[in-house]
């Protein structure tokens, strides 16, 4: 009873002074706000960057060759070229939780279609390799295993290259071109997978089998050398095992003995994605950290208006306490009336940050998810600010002298 | 047969001590004082003799920092300051000089705040508020805030608020004294009504015409009692 006309008299007490309330409010309102927008653009950024790792297909391990040591000057990791597809077939046959193992080598070639060239990155890969990394197609399909063991003369390309080598609304897939002079039948195009979480365009790439590449464009330093290896298994959960499994079996292959460190170098998506979420993830902490000391600063307004609020009332606080008002009584009244500020200016702070986060999307062109977490949280945060902020002006108001309070002018 | 009735108040050799930096204000010295129920008592004396430090013991306001008060039976003096709360929403109803009514709030609700504090259903409240504001002659003006009332109305008021829950003592400081004489009048004529239904009525004046209205009159100065006597035979409402 006692708790509802309370909150009943505080909101007309606000109502009474609807600007200084409002100005009160925008603190809150700013801070919630602040608080909602900034976790959403936050958590945009963290999908984002886990869609990227998603792109380079699930449960993906890539092995590459180490850095080479020649009498103690070290070489870059890949330098060496010590895997082959041997390797890989082994690797396929030994660690039974790989679904597939791929393999790919690596060139950069003058691609010519009519008048137009390019410059770009060219895979000799096997067909498994396309699978492992999950490329999906626009137009046109993959190679297959007949192409690679034929040695055909196909290619896959990149959205950048297709962009770069032929006019607006020019049919790729069947078309002709020449990779290092050497000529080419198109069979399909990729769809695009954007940057990669290096910052490298995933789209700029020509395909081709890795058996062609090997003799009749790139080359290779020996038969059947291969610049990494990948490999899937069927569970994320596998992952881990099959990382131990695969250093046997390449030790062992390579005939390490127990000093000498291995040759290759195994990573995980999960390794890679690593880093990339990290910085996400610091970057919501501390969005969140500033959100939070705005949320503060409107707290800050709360108690100050209510301190100017009990001065001014202390006469009716004198005449409260006179007709019977314990002190639980005008300190339930100030909190109440605090939490009504924490309560208003978080409803509105939450309908605030989501247009703001939503505007942000639609403006800035930036992923934005919009979190229920954080919501309940933005909005219990802000009533709990009301509250502490309203326990020193409620205390105050609660220990004042009755009678200075009634003579108070 | 004879009723005993316990007095309503005693006052036992109060004394009120003030610190104001370097200085010791003695605002009572020594006071005693017994007034039984029904009495209507004015509480006369010049500004500084201490008859507001009185009147805030009186109505447990304060404590006396020596001597004991008893109201009802009770000793204020012990209790905490939350239970002093309780005694004033219970038996103390308390009229000022300045009205002391809450801006921007409607005479009901004004009326009804003594109840607010009791816990009462809102409709009770209402009620009861609208009943003491009848009882007063304001029968219509539930909804009229502060502003709209004239002096007199506002007082009117605040008289409706102090008998809303019916107390065993009516405390008036100076109830007159910001108000014309006709509204003095009206004012004093309702206290004076209120004491007839046998409500203990304690004024607080130094004008000799409203004090006249009391049936006895207790001269406060240098914080002691100077003089206290029956100015009037009490007269006892007929019970035909």
């Amino acid at each position: 009873m006692f708790t509802w006309l309370t909150i009943v008299t505080a909101l007309r007490i606000l109502r009474r002074n609807r600007l200084r309330a409002g100005l009160t409010l925008l603190g809150i309102v700013i801070g919630v706000a602040a608080v909602i927008a900034m976790v959403s653009i936050g958590e945009g950024a963290k999908q984002a960057v886990q869609k990227q790792i998603a792109s380079m297909g699930t449960n993906v391990i890539l092995i590459w060759p180490s850095g080479t040591t020649v009498g103690g000057v070290r070489g870059a990791q890949g330098g060496a070229v010590t895997l082959t597809v041997g390797d890989a077939v082994d690797l396929k046959k030994k660690v039974h939780v790989l679904t597939d193992t791929g393999w790919y080598t690596r060139g950069a070639m003058q691609i010519v279609n009519g008048s137009q060239n390019w410059n770009c990155s060219v895979y000799g890969t096997s067909p498994s390799y396309l699978t492992i990394r999950d490329w999906s197609y626009s137009s046109g399909g993959a190679f297959t295993q007949a192409d690679l063991d034929s040695a055909a003369r196909v290619a896959i390309l990149g959205q950048t290259v297709v962009e770069n080598l032929f006019d607006h609304g020019e049919e790729p897939v069947g078309a002709a071109i020449r990779i290092n002079n050497v000529p080419f039948r198109v069979i399909g195009v990729f769809s695009p997978k954007g940057q990669s979480a290096q910052g490298w365009d995933q789209d700029d790439v020509v395909f081709i089998p890795y058996s062609t590449a090997e003799r009749k464009v790139l080359g290779t330093q020996f038969l059947g050398s291969v610049g990494a290896i990948a490999a899937s298994t069927a569970r994320s959960e596998d992952l881990e095992t099959a990382v131990e499994d695969i250093r046997s079996v390449m030790r062992a292959r390579h005939r390490l003995q127990g000093e000498q460190p291995d040759d290759f170098t195994i990573r995980t998506q999960v390794d890679m994605g690593k880093v990339q979420e990290g910085t996400s993830e610091t970057l919501t902490v501390m969005l969140m950290v500033i959100a939070s000391v705005s949320l503060l600063v409107g707290g800050i307004g709360i108690m100050n208006i209510l301190l100017v609020s009990v001065t001014e009332r202390t006469r009716e606080i004198g005449i409260r306490m006179a007709v019977g008002a314990k002190r639980v009584h005008i300190m339930t009244q100030f909190l109440i009336e605090a939490m009504t500020l924490g309560v208003v200016g978080g409803f509105i702070g939450v309908l605030v940050g989501i247009l703001a986060a939503r505007l942000t999307t639609i403006i800035a062109g930036w992923p934005t998810i919009i979190s229920s977490d954080a919501v309940v949280i933005a909005f219990i945060f802000s009533v709990a600010v009301g509250l502490f902020f309203g326990l020193y002006p409620a205390n105050k108001a609660a220990r004042l002298n009755p009678i200075e309070a009634l003579r108070y002018e | 047969m004879a009723v005993i009735v316990n007095p309503l108040i005693v006052c036992q050799d109060m004394w009120k001590v003030y610190r104001v930096g370097d200085v010791t204000v003695q605002a009572l010295r020594g006071v005693s004082l017994t007034i039984e129920q029904g009495e209507f008592v004015a509480i006369m004396g010049s500004s500084g003799s201490g008859k507001s430090t009185l009147m805030n013991i009186l109505g447990c306001l304060d404590k006396p920092s020596q001597g004991h008060y008893w109201l009802d039976g009770a000793d204020t003096g012990s209790l905490r300051s939350d239970q002093l709360a309780e005694i004033r929403n219970q038996q103390i109803g308390f009229v000022f000089q300045s009205f002391n009514l809450i801006p921007r709030t409607s005479a009901l609700e004004n009326a009804q705040l003594p109840l607010f504090y009791r816990g009462l259903p809102l409709r009770q409240q209402r009620a009861l508020a609208a009943a003491a504001l009848e009882r007063v002659g304001l029968r219509g003006r539930e909804e009229h805030s502060p502003t709209q009332l004239s002096g007199g109305q506002q007082q009117r008021v605040a008289i409706a608020r102090a008998l809303v829950a019916t107390p065993s003592l009516l405390l008036a400081d100076e109830p007159t004294g910001n108000l014309d004489t006709q509204s003095s009048r009206e004012i004093m004529d309702i206290l004076s009504a209120l004491n007839q239904e046998g409500m203990t009525v304690i004024l607080v004046t130094h004008e000799n015409d409203v004090a006249a209205c009391a049936a006895r009159e207790v001269v406060i100065k240098d914080g002691q009692i100077q003089s206290d006597r029956v100015t009037k035979a009490k007269i006892h409402v007929a019970e035909a």
